[in-house]
């Protein structure tokens, strides 16, 4: 069977996201992780958009919901509508300053947090609490060093 | 390299696609239910994923083990027996009152209440998402888990079980906004309903009205009401009220007693009136060499 070359490694990072999105943290940080699933997900979207598209996106937001034990298809809805701008405009992303680019990663992961909020809203009466919101914050300070990361991590394992 | 758009379908056509399927998959668990054995199934295969969660946790609590020293671990010992045996007093105690109470309960012709069973429990995971408080815990129907049954830690009550895969079992906790627990006033039987909040340290109870005879610090026991809970434990202790006369009704606040934001260690409760049956370790052991023998 051919593989292509470095899927191990992608599959390792989204486990690693996944891990991390469920691990058990001190409850005064609790309120500021990191959305690890989108922001690995972001990454991988905009530099290997040939390759990770709709059906990871898709994947990986079931995987969630499971994970979390939220109706099904929340988290999925919201990474899929996260991710068109992101596959629509790579290119442009992509040449970005890594500044510049903290401020659509903060964009984009408010859109997904706002969309799982008013689908959990609708479905499961949930109430608005301004924490929910703290991720965006937290998430947008970390990406820089993720992208760097990542990147190395990308050019490590030819994941092409 | 391949650009995105020289083959398959637009990247809108995609979008729309996957927006369906994941509307569908809502669709069929939020409206139709239907999703039940999917999500139990699901549940299992991603358990090794909350299992590898709690690792690093697991091999840090192990290295400290390791690392206590043999003074320590004596006197953490000598703790624990003197521990023993208040605790075997307050039993002896407990037992009496207990045989008295079925005594009296049978000359008033009531149902003489059982005993029930439990089991521990070692938390997984904790479910991050703000709108729903949930903790995996690390036994399933493999243990004689059931949806619907009540948790405890050793101050009081913790939630419930929502669903069941193998190994695992996730419980919605007390403090969550979809849930809501009958209780009752352990000073004058004033039976009330607390609802979770979203708040871990704080549960609101409903349509109270602003003449009840509550206070601040009363004590809140499960009431037994609707089946799920056993009746008697302790829930939580009231730390607000708040009689404005603009509201329609009081707003109380209660503090529940089990620390839902550490939970560590709970308890799985089989009430007396269960169909189901804890099956221990041992007993699944023993099943399986009859089952060679």
């Amino acid at each position: 069977m051919w593989v292509k070359s470095g899927l191990l490694p992608l599959l390792f990072s989204y486990l690693l996201a996944l891990v991390l999105t469920i691990m058990p943290i001190p409850s005064v940080l609790e309120p500021w992780r990191p959305d690890w699933v989108s922001l690995v997900l972001l990454y991988w979207l905009i530099a290997i958009p040939h390759r990770v598209g709709f059906g990871t996106v898709l994947v990986m937001g079931l995987l969630t919901d499971i994970l979390m034990g939220s109706t099904f298809g929340i988290y999925a809805i919201a990474l899929v509508v996260m991710a068109y701008p992101a596959l629509r405009h790579f290119q442009r992303i992509r040449n970005y300053s890594l500044t510049q680019q903290l401020i659509i990663v903060a964009v984009l992961i408010l859109m997904k947090r706002v969309i799982v909020y008013e689908l959990e809203h609708v479905l499961n009466d949930a109430v608005f609490n301004l924490p929910y919101l703290y991720p965006v914050l937290s998430s947008a300070i970390i990406w820089p060093w993720l992208f760097l990361i990542l990147r190395r991590y990308r050019r490590r394992y030819l994941i092409r | 390299m391949k650009s995105l758009f020289e083959h398959g379908p637009s990247l809108r056509t995609r979008l729309l696609l996957a927006l369906i399927v994941a509307g569908a998959l809502m669709f069929l668990d939020h409206r139709l239910q239907t999703m039940q054995p999917v999500r139990s199934f699901l549940s299992t295969a991603t358990a090794p994923v909350q299992y590898l969660a709690v690792l690093p946790e697991e091999v840090m609590d192990r290295l400290v083990y390791l690392a206590t020293t043999r003074s320590a671990l004596r006197e953490d010992n000598q703790r624990l027996r003197d521990e023993l045996l208040g605790l075997q007093m307050a039993v002896q105690r407990l037992n009496f009152l207990e045989n008295e109470n079925a005594r009296l309960r049978q000359l008033l012709g009531s149902e003489v209440r059982a005993a029930s069973r439990r089991m521990a429990a070692e938390v997984v995971s904790v479910a991050t998402d703000p709108f729903s408080h949930q903790v995996v815990i690390n036994k399933g129907y493999q243990s004689g888990v059931y949806e619907g049954q009540p948790v405890l830690d050793n101050r009081g009550i913790v939630g419930q079980v929502v669903s069941v895969a193998r190994n695992t079992a996730r419980v919605l906790l007390i403090s969550d906004q979809s849930h809501a627990i009958s209780l009752r006033a352990e000073r004058n039987d004033i039976r009330v309903i607390a609802q979770g909040t979203g708040s871990l340290t704080q549960l609101e109870l409903n349509f109270i009205p602003h003449s009840a005879e509550l206070q601040e610090g009363d004590v809140l026991v499960s009431s037994g009401l609707g089946g799920v809970f056993p009746e008697g434990y302790p829930v939580a202790e009231i730390n607000l009220i708040n009689r404005d006369e603009r509201l329609q009704y009081a707003q109380v606040f209660v503090t529940p007693y089990a620390q839902l934001d550490r939970v560590r260690t709970l308890l799985l409760l089989w009430p007396a009136n269960a169909q189901e049956q804890p099956i221990f370790e041992e007993d699944m052991e023993a099943s399986e060499v009859n089952d060679v023998g």
